[in-house]
This record gives C-alpha cells, structure tokens and sequence, in this order.
C-alpha cells in the first residue's frame, strides 16, 4: 500500500500549488502526477510516486553514500 | 542513478549479509514495521540470508490488513445503493467483511471502481454530477495526504458529490500498542521508509528513548533491508537504542512539510480500532470538522458500522508477530488468496499472502495445483 515508484520528472505542467502536475517516466513508461507536495522539484529531478503523487525529490548525494557504506562491507574484510 | 537497480546488487547483499553474520554474537528478534517489506524480505529470500537466531518478525503496516471488517461492510452497505459509485485502491476490493467482499457486491451489480490515486475518484465525480461518488481512504501516513489533497481540491471546485470512507491509521501508536503489550518480544525495529518520507522520523525518537529500542528508518530494496538490519543489530550489540536513518535519499528528519500542512488542516486525530489488534488511542485520523461534510458515514447516515467479531483467523496475532502464517491450521487449505478467511492473506503485502506465494511447502503447493508441479 506505501509502494512508492522512483521516476524522473520529465516536464511540469501549469498549475498552483494545489493542482501542479509533471509527467513522470518510470523506466520509459510515462505518467502524471501531482506535484503538490513537492514545490522544489524541477524537470530532470528523480522523485518518489506514491497514490499518483510525488511524496519527494530523491538525494542523489544521500544515495551515492548509502552504496559507499556498502561498499565497504568488502570479503577481504573477513577476520 | 536510477534508484532501483543500484539497491539490488546480489554481491553487495551477500557482502552485507556477511557483515551481518560478523557482528551477530546472539540471538535478535527485529520487526519490519511496513507490509511492502515484508514482501520484499520474502520476496527476496532476506530472511534465509541471516545467521541463525536472527528472528524477523511482521510487523501491521498493512493497511488493507488492518482495517476493521466493519468499515468494509459500512464500504459494501454504501457501495450497494444505486446512486453510489465507490471507488478503492485495488488490494482493498478482494477483502472479506462479515458480509462479503466488495468484488462480491460489484459482481451483484454494485458500482465498484478500482483506482489507483484519490484523484482518480475526483475526476469520475467531475465527469458524473449525477452520481454520488465515494472514495475508501485507507492507507498510513504515507497515503493520507494524497486523500487530503483530493479534498482540498473538492473543496475549491465546489464538487458536492464528492464524498470519503475515510479508515486511515497511525505507525507511532501501534508500534507503542505493540511495544506495551505484554507478551511482545521485539527488540529491534526497521522503521517504515515512505512513512517517515512523509512523516520525518522525529516522532520515533522519544519511543526509541522511552522503550529503550533501536528503530532504523529503512527502505524497500534489498540493500536497503540489509543494511537497515546490519544498523539496527549493530546497535542491539553496541547496546545502544536510537532512531538511524538509512533510507536517507528519500528520508529526512522533518519529513515532508508541505504534505504534513495538507494533512493537519484536513484531518483530525482520533482513536481507531485496528483488525485484530482492537482499539488504539490515537491512531487514526477522521476528517476535521471544517470538513466533515465530506464524510461519507455522516453523508449516508443510516449505514453503521457493525462492531468487529473473531471468526478462525488469526491474523491479530499475525500482525502483532506473536505468529507466522504457518502457525495457522487453516493456511494454504481453507485459507488462500483466492478464497481468504482473512486480511493477511489478501493483500500481496500480509505476511500470509507472502508466505502462500513464495514459502509454501512443496506438498501444499502441490495440493493447489492438483499435483501437477
């Protein structure tokens, strides 16, 4: 039910704040959605899709250091 | 960066798994909070990866698990009345009340629309003034929002068909529910990632404090499990009981304001009984009195909500982990996914209906398949 889709917001449609929408490819296939929790997101941004909105902008930064931390969980590691 | 494919790297699981098996030096039980980690866990075999004694446990973040039989009856009562056309998120369709299913009354001829976003609901009242459309808003913090938004915009466009079931729930009080009840034997908590996206996490910090239990906010993917339970093991060994967030690229603090705003302005919090867990203080969310008139059981007064009875499942002590799906007489015979006596095995994401899909033994599998496997 909290499924959550990474996509990458592709343009931006008009709109306020309450009816916002971008179209968004998940791996090619495009759809809407709203932007109305997302103010910030800008068109080549990754967000997260939840119920037809985006409930964030995802952190490329954060994301590259969660696979470094990975990383370092190396074989040679072992004792 | 695609955000998928990057968190399900086989080697980096193993190594990670590895790592897990390094510093385990006894025995923990950890719950996953959120029923799309339970079926990625099961999915992905996370669980078999794990040194022995390293328990994980199911945890209620399964909406469609734990909504009351009562409202789905309340949902099939207005779904049935031929002004009405219902509209629910697809998983919520197949669940049995005491009376049926929702899929049963759209098979009597019940207006029954499957949809995939509350704006969905919106844009049929719209196109059709002259139904009564009613949306099922179920779902946890990571939901609720998008209900909200879907009033918001009824309210400014002045759509006065538009009305909500409205059964959303709270993680915080359910994991306290879990955490005070006697017979509970969860150490260790993998927080839910898209739930704290919305939520931010600072909520758990004081239960964290309080309980003196590690709680790591963690993702879906593979990686993202594993290393949210290296995390949460390293701090039970470090003796250690804080809120750590591994699901940091979606995931901060304060979670997210704008979507918190929406949601404070359209709901109230209030008490909320849960299926098979009872009744939780404050844990739920009813729409709030500037916005009653879109609440559906006040709309359509004459529906009740009958009060909930204990038929032969089990799935309370399914979703409180005091139970795996095997425990259960009536898994994987009298209970499938085709014909469910309960929630945990309609929703891809109950442990039951995990279990049945990728755990069942080889000889009940193939006693469903009439043996031809």
């Amino acid at each position: 039910m909290c499924l959550a889709v990474p996509g990458q917001l592709l343009s931006i449609d008009d709109g306020d704040a309450l009816t916002r929408l971008g179209r968004v490819s998940f791996a090619g296939v495009v759809k809407q959605a709203s932007l109305a929790y997302v103010p910030e997101a800008e068109p080549g941004d990754y967000v997260l899709v939840h119920a037809g909105f985006a409930i964030t902008v995802l952190d490329e930064v954060e994301a590259l250091r969660t696979l470094a931390y990975l990383a370092e969980f190396e074989p040679e590691d072992l004792p | 960066m695609k955000y998928v494919d990057e968190f399900r790297d086989p080697a980096a699981a193993r190594r990670c798994a590895e790592a897990i098996a390094r510093i385990a030096t006894r025995p923990w039980t950890i719950m996953e909070i959120c029923g799309g980690q339970t079926h990625a866990i099961v999915r992905h075999g996370i669980d078999r990866m794990l040194p022995d004694g390293i328990a994980l446990l199911h945890g209620p973040g399964c909406p469609v698990c734990v909504t009351p039989a009562g409202i789905i009856d309340a949902a099939i009562a207005i779904a049935s009345r031929p002004e009405v056309t219902f509209c629910s998120f697809g998983d919520m369709l197949r669940v049995p009340g005491e009376g049926g299913s929702l899929l049963a009354a759209k098979a009597r001829g019940a207006d029954v629309r499957m949809v995939y976003s509350p704006l969905d609901a919106l844009a049929i009242a719209r196109a059709y003034p002259g139904r009564k459309i009613v949306f099922f808003a179920i779902g946890f913090e990571t939901t609720a929002p998008t209900t909200a938004m879907a009033v918001l915009q009824a309210e400014r466009e002045g759509l006065r068909n538009f009305s909500l079931l409205v059964s959303h729930v709270l993680v915080p009080p359910a994991i306290e529910a879990l955490l005070g009840a006697p017979d509970n034997g969860v150490q260790g908590f993998l927080a839910a990632g898209h739930v704290c996206t919305v939520m931010g996490y600072w909520e758990y910090e004081p239960i964290a404090r309080r309980y003196g239990i590690p709680i790591v906010v963690t993702g879906f993917e593979p990686l993202d499990l594993l290393q949210g339970l290296y995390l949460c093991i390293r701090q039970l060994e470090e003796g250690r009981a804080e809120v750590e967030n591994q699901y940091s690229r979606s995931v901060q603090r304060d979670g997210n304001r704008t979507a918190q705003e929406v949601l404070t302005r359209v709901f109230a919090v209030q008490p909320q009984r849960w299926r098979g867990l009872g009744e939780i203080p404050a844990s739920g969310l009813g729409l709030a009195p500037a916005y009653a008139g879109y609440d559906a059981l006040l709309r359509f007064a004459d529906v009740a909500v009958p009060p909930e009875r204990h038929g032969e499942c089990i799935s309370g002590e399914i979703l409180r982990g005091v139970k795996k799906p095997a425990d259960c007489p009536a898994f994987g015979t009298r209970c499938t996914p085709e014909h469910p006596l309960g929630a945990t095995m309609v929703s891809s994401e109950g442990a039951c209906a995990a279990y049945y899909r990728y755990r069942r033994p080889r000889s009940t599998a193939l006693a469903a398949t009439g043996g031809t496997l």
